[in-house]
């Protein structure tokens, strides 16, 4: 509910402030307007974001996919200047997604070591692993060109972005892996009462496996992006702080970071969220700078609001009887 | 007594180690002149990862370390700009802190939301205000900032204990007191061991949590008036990736990051040890920053592995 | 305490119960768990307030609402999970709070000493430095009752401080308790033990469903009446003993367990159920009836024995396999093991049958709605849809969504642990009479219960347990209460 909400606040701002905000055209065959940019810039965070929204049903946590991001767009340089076919390229950069998502889950389901703690360890080196990579083949300059790859960025099907669609086909993906299978009623057991899941004959390890798996997936995808869009490796700033954002995004929609409950729609409107509020920001001629602290404001007030004390303490304060 | 002090143990080892390792590999190396080098260099980023460790002893975690350390050097910067000086806007910033600190603690523990979100949130307000402010570095012209940076003791050997090494050994030993020498230490310790009990046992839970982060908030405000008075600037992207190296020298120093077992001594050498890393590696030349960012990440393994082994021997001994 | 009640959502927890101790006195609290000795601990001792009634002390009456207070009061508690923190050092934990300081900083030397003064009160000596988890839970424990000793404490409550001691730890500890009562502490003593009750006790008192059944000096109530006491139920109605289908026809066992045991869980055990057969699990608290169950169902390892399921032998045993092979299992703890809070009734209900599926033959939302539907009606659960949180249901309710889930997967062999706890009168005849007609088509049921009418109404068997092994099985006609309480209690080691 409230990330509809404040999504349409947000957006009701904005027409007002700048008239012609939603205004949409059609340029070289391709739609353009704030609002497609607002979906457009957020797809990569938004990607990240459900599979963060997964990895916290089972109530854990995943930090290191910043550096999945790293190591996928140092991948994928490397095996384009390697002489690879592209399309090949994309799969060894899934794969590195895969292996990265099953060193968190032995981590956390077989060494039974806390996610925050665990996924941490990735976090520090996985960028430096990117820097690795980008020295292997020696070059100097990690910059790449590629058809496929520039498609999937910039291109267009029709008027539509290629990358929404893409975003929109991994989202479907998701829920039909999640919804239309057992597998969503599975993690948010686990992540509801793990006791009662064993009890119930759900293998907790197996399911907290596949959500640190299907996390880095989606980290990796959301790496082939950035790197297109960059057509570069840079490990050491691709991707910085997007486990926040996307953390933020999961708990804007609704997300608990106790476990429980996955929203995966509502995750995409929380990431949608932080993108108006930045590319608000932008269009209402505030400095870029501001950014930072609207968006911390705007996640304080949601916070705030979901937590039941203060509504309670709220209610008493205001309505002068005690609860 | 043996097993509480192992991790510590172990973090010094792990340090000279690398420091004898440095010594064998380069000349000039074994000496107090790159001992207190690297003192000085990490002294502030040590500080903020002192007061995290008493966050985090007590199970709980501060995100909103690095963005302090910019956005105190920030304010600095435009109150020497105003004419104030140093030492009276680093207080007021350290009053500051401590309230910030305060804030985040009330926050976590009365709407009962989880330190990681509030604190995160911390972050992006701090960072954000420090772009507000500036978006450029600003530099502190006060003469006091001269005579600051070339007050140093000697040290046998040829090497200084600069300035801002010696704020932190201070702070540190009053760290060092509050940890063991103080009820409200204590009830860290007991917080983290085990909250129920803790709550059970008596110990003030809201007081002592509000108390705890305000402390961190105060250490990471100390931090960023060392390292704006180090550089003789404020910068806005000042301490960014900060609050990772602190909590990575906090577990390199031997406390746990679910809470009730660690010192604060060890800290120092955790966040020696990623000093020492660095230099090590700026001495070799061929290596780079990649080198610096996986030998962390390995170390981090190996001590989460070794810490998760130590905890569950001397508790599974306990159990009937 | 004198009519002291207390309701949670859902439950009323203690009704009007009237509890006192004197100087010097040991007086026990006794009863299965959801009687609410907890529930009266905790308001003795400032945890919880109660909601009617008032406490009194050497006659004044007084207001506990925190634990500080009671500590302030004079009463001293040692919870049952020895609430000390394991990875400090013995010392901080007896001083925690009280530390010795000199100038404002403590003084660790004078901070040892005292802690070594306290337990040597109490004839310990041991390494005060050393972290408490380092030792033995008895030590801890005894460290814990040290903490609970001030100079000024007048009451000393402990909970279940003997569950997980040995007999020479026990002998210890009653020995210090005999050197409190000449110093004029009054002592209350919960435990579900009845040998050390009668060992140390001067008062008994026994909680069932909230009230109080039964307060009287240990010499005026016999161990007959005493379990006759904790077994019984306070309902007037008692239920008839219906004789089940022809014994004849039942044939094979169904299920078959010999030497089924696992070390320091529960001695090694033979059971057999026959289809559409009711074996009860009789015993007093602790005797090991959950863990017959959970062994069973393969909820925890067995380190001995074989089972087999329908003449196939059993090799690798879950609770996922146990489904799949029919079985299905009702835990005790409803809220920590047995429901999902925040899932909907109707998903709660239906992860019985889906876990069976595995994850990817997923039931149509159809399908979970018929299924949910279907449930509801035939336990008659209030709810006015099924897609409520089950969080939010009541108590009574939530145990019928248990049951349900256990019903889904149409299970031949049925393994319930406290059934009719929280359940009121109405809806646990609903759930004897559906439990019967599915008996009548074949399910085999095994039912761990300390309602003892109950399960000698029901049973066809009954297997006898206690103090962690199986001591005895009646059958058929020798069924009566009188029969397993004489058996509970004759069977001494």
């Amino acid at each position: 509910m409230w990330p509809l909400i404040a999504l349409a606040v947000i957006l009701a701002v904005d027409g007002f402030i700048s008239p012609g905000f939603f205004h949409v055209r059609v340029v070289e065959g391709r739609l353009f307007g704030n609002v497609i940019d607002i979906l457009y810039r957020a797809m990569p965070t938004a990607l990240v974001a459900l599979g963060m929204a997964i990895v916290i049903g089972t109530k854990g946590i995943d930090l290191s996919v910043g550096s999945v991001i790293a190591i996928v767009g140092a991948v994928i340089t490397w095996r384009i200047h390697a002489g690879d076919p592209h399309f090949v390229i994309l799969l060894i950069a899934l794969g590195v997604g895969i292996l990265c998502g099953l060193w968190n889950g032995f981590l956390v389901a077989v060494l039974d070591i806390q996610p925050i703690i665990a996924t941490l360890i990735l976090m520090v080196s996985g960028r430096g692993i990117g820097l690795m990579i980008n020295l292997l083949y020696g070059g100097t300059n990690p910059s790449f060109t590629s058809p496929l790859l520039q498609g999937l960025s910039v291109g267009h099907i029709g008027l539509i972005p290629t990358r929404l669609i893409l975003g929109a086909a991994i989202f479907g993906a998701l829920w039909l892996l999640i919804r239309r299978t057992a597998l969503g009623l599975f993690l948010e057991s686990v992540g509801g009462n793990s006791a009662a899941a064993d009890l119930a004959g759900i293998n907790a390890r197996l399911i907290k496996f596949a959500a640190y798996l299907i996390c880095a997936l989606c980290a990796a995808w959301a790496g082939v992006v950035l790197a297109a869009d960059t057509h570069t490796s840079d490990p050491v700033s691709v991707g910085l702080y997007i486990e926040l954002d996307a953390i933020l995004a999961v708990v804007i929609g609704g997300g608990s970071l106790a476990g429980g409950r996955i929203y995966l729609g509502m995750t995409v409107l929380g990431a949608l969220v932080i993108q108006a509020l930045t590319t608000s920001i932008l269009t209402s001629g505030l400095p870029p700078e501001y950014n930072l602290v609207v968006k911390a404001v705007v996640v304080i007030i949601v916070l705030l609001l979901q937590s039941e004390n203060l509504r309670n303490a709220l209610y008493a304060r205001l309505g002068g009887r005690k609860r | 007594m043996n097993a509480k002090y192992l991790p510590l143990l172990a973090t010094i080892v792990v340090f000279s180690a690398l420091f004898i390792t440095g010594g064998i590999l380069y000349n000039n190396f074994f000496s107090t002149l790159v001992l207190g080098d690297i003192l000085a260099d990490n002294a502030f980023i040590i500080i903020a990862a002192i007061g995290t460790t008493f966050v985090i002893l007590s199970g709980g975690i501060d995100l909103s370390i690095g963005s302090m350390i910019g956005f105190v050097g920030v304010v600095m910067a435009n109150l020497d700009v105003v004419g104030w000086h140093p030492l009276a806007s680093a207080g007021m910033m350290l009053c500051f802190g401590l309230a910030f600190g305060a804030l985040q603690g009330l926050i976590i523990d009365f709407c009962e939301i989880q330190p990681f979100i509030v604190t995160l949130a911390g972050l992006f307000l701090l960072r954000g205000s420090c772009f507000m402010i500036n978006l450029d570095s600003v530099p502190i012209r006060h003469p006091f900032v001269a005579s600051f940076a070339e007050a140093s003791i000697p040290l046998p050997g040829g090497g200084f204990l600069a300035s801002s090494a010696i704020v932190m050994l201070i702070a540190l030993a009053a760290a060092i007191v509050m940890a063991h020498f103080t009820r409200f230490g204590a009830n860290i310790y007991a917080i983290g061991g085990d909250r129920v009990s803790a709550a059970l046992m008596g110990v003030p839970m809201r007081r002592t949590t509000v108390s705890i982060y305000a402390l961190g908030g105060f250490y990471s405000a100390l931090g960023g008036v060392i390292y704006a008075l180090y550089t003789s600037s404020g910068y806005p992207l000042a301490g960014t990736g900060n609050e990772l190296s602190a909590i990575a020298s906090v577990v390199l120093g031997g406390t746990v990051l679910t809470g009730g077992v660690g010192m604060v001594a060890g800290t120092l050498f955790g966040g020696m040890i990623l000093g020492l890393i660095a230099t090590l590696i700026n001495f070799n030349g061929s290596l780079n920053g990649a080198w610096i960012m996986i030998s962390g990440g390995v170390l981090l393994f190996l001590f989460i592995v070794m810490q998760r082994s130590l905890l569950s021997s001397f508790r599974l001994r306990g159990v009937g | 305490m004198l009519g002291v009640s207390k309701a949670f959502p859902g439950v009323r927890a203690l009704e009007r119960v009237d509890f006192r101790v004197e100087a010097g006195e040991v007086h026990a609290l006794l009863g299965e768990n959801g009687a609410g000795k907890s529930t009266l601990i905790k308001i003795m001792t400032g945890a919880l307030r109660g909601d009617e009634g008032e406490i009194r002390i050497d006659g004044r009456p007084v207001e506990i609402g925190a634990p500080g207070e009671a500590r302030a009061l004079g009463i001293g508690t040692v919870y049952q999970e020895v609430n000390l923190i394991p990875t400090m050092s013995v010392t901080k934990n007896l001083t925690l709070g009280r530390q010795p300081r000199r100038f404002g900083l403590i003084a660790w030397r004078a901070a040892r000493n005292r802690a070594r003064e306290r337990l040597k009160r109490l004839n310990i000596d041991i390494d005060v430095e050393r972290p408490l988890g380092s030792y033995s839970v008895a030590i801890q424990q005894l460290v814990a009752i040290a903490r609970a000793l001030e100079e000024d404490t007048r009451v000393l409550v402990l909970d279940e401080p003997t569950a997980s001691l040995d007999a020479n730890e026990t002998e210890l500890l009653f020995r210090i308790m005999r050197d409190f009562k000449l110093r004029g502490i009054a002592m209350v003593f919960i435990t579900h033990f009845i040998d050390q009750v009668y060992q140390i006790a001067d008062r008994i008192s026994v909680l069932r469903n909230g009230r109080l059944v039964g307060s009287a000096a240990t010499a005026d109530l016999p161990p007959l009446k005493l379990i006759s006491l904790m077994l019984g139920r306070e309902l007037e109605r008692t239920e008839e003993r219906v004789a089940a289908a022809a014994p004849a026809a039942r044939g094979q066992p169904i299920l078959l367990a010999e030497g089924v045991g696992r070390r320091r869980l529960m001695e090694p055990f033979d059971l057999s159920i026959r289809a559409g057969e009711v074996v009860g699990l009789a015993g007093l608290l602790g005797s090991g009836r959950t863990e017959v169950a959970k062994l069973i169902f393969g909820a925890v390892r067995s380190d001995s024995g074989r089972l087999s399921v329908g003449g196939v032998p059993v090799t690798s045993r879950s609770p996922g396999r146990s489904l799949r092979l029919g079985m299905a299992f009702c835990p005790e703890d409803r809220k920590a093991e047995g429901l999902f809070g925040e899932l909907t009734v109707r998903e709660n209900i239906v992860l019985g049958l889906q876990t069976k599926r595995g994850w990817l033959r997923r039931l149509s939302h159809d399908e979970q709605e018929e299924l949910a539907q279907k449930m509801i009606k035939a336990l008659g659960i209030a709810t006015p849809d099924a897609d409520k949180p089950v969080g939010q249901l009541s108590g009574g309710n939530q145990q019928k969504v248990v049951l349900a889930r256990a019903l889904v997967s149409d299970p031949r062999i049925l393994i319930l642990d406290e059934p009719t706890r929280g359940i009121d009168v109405g809806a646990h005849a609903d759930v004897v009479a559906l439990i019967r007609s599915l008996c009548a088509q074949g399910l085999a049921l095994l039912v761990a219960s300390s309602e003892l009418d109950e399960l000698v109404a029901v049973s066809d068997r009954i297997a006898v347990l206690r103090d962690r092994r199986k001591i005895g099985e009646i059958a058929e006609r020798e069924i009566t209460r009188e029969n397993v309480i004489r058996t509970i209690a004759g069977a001494k080691a």
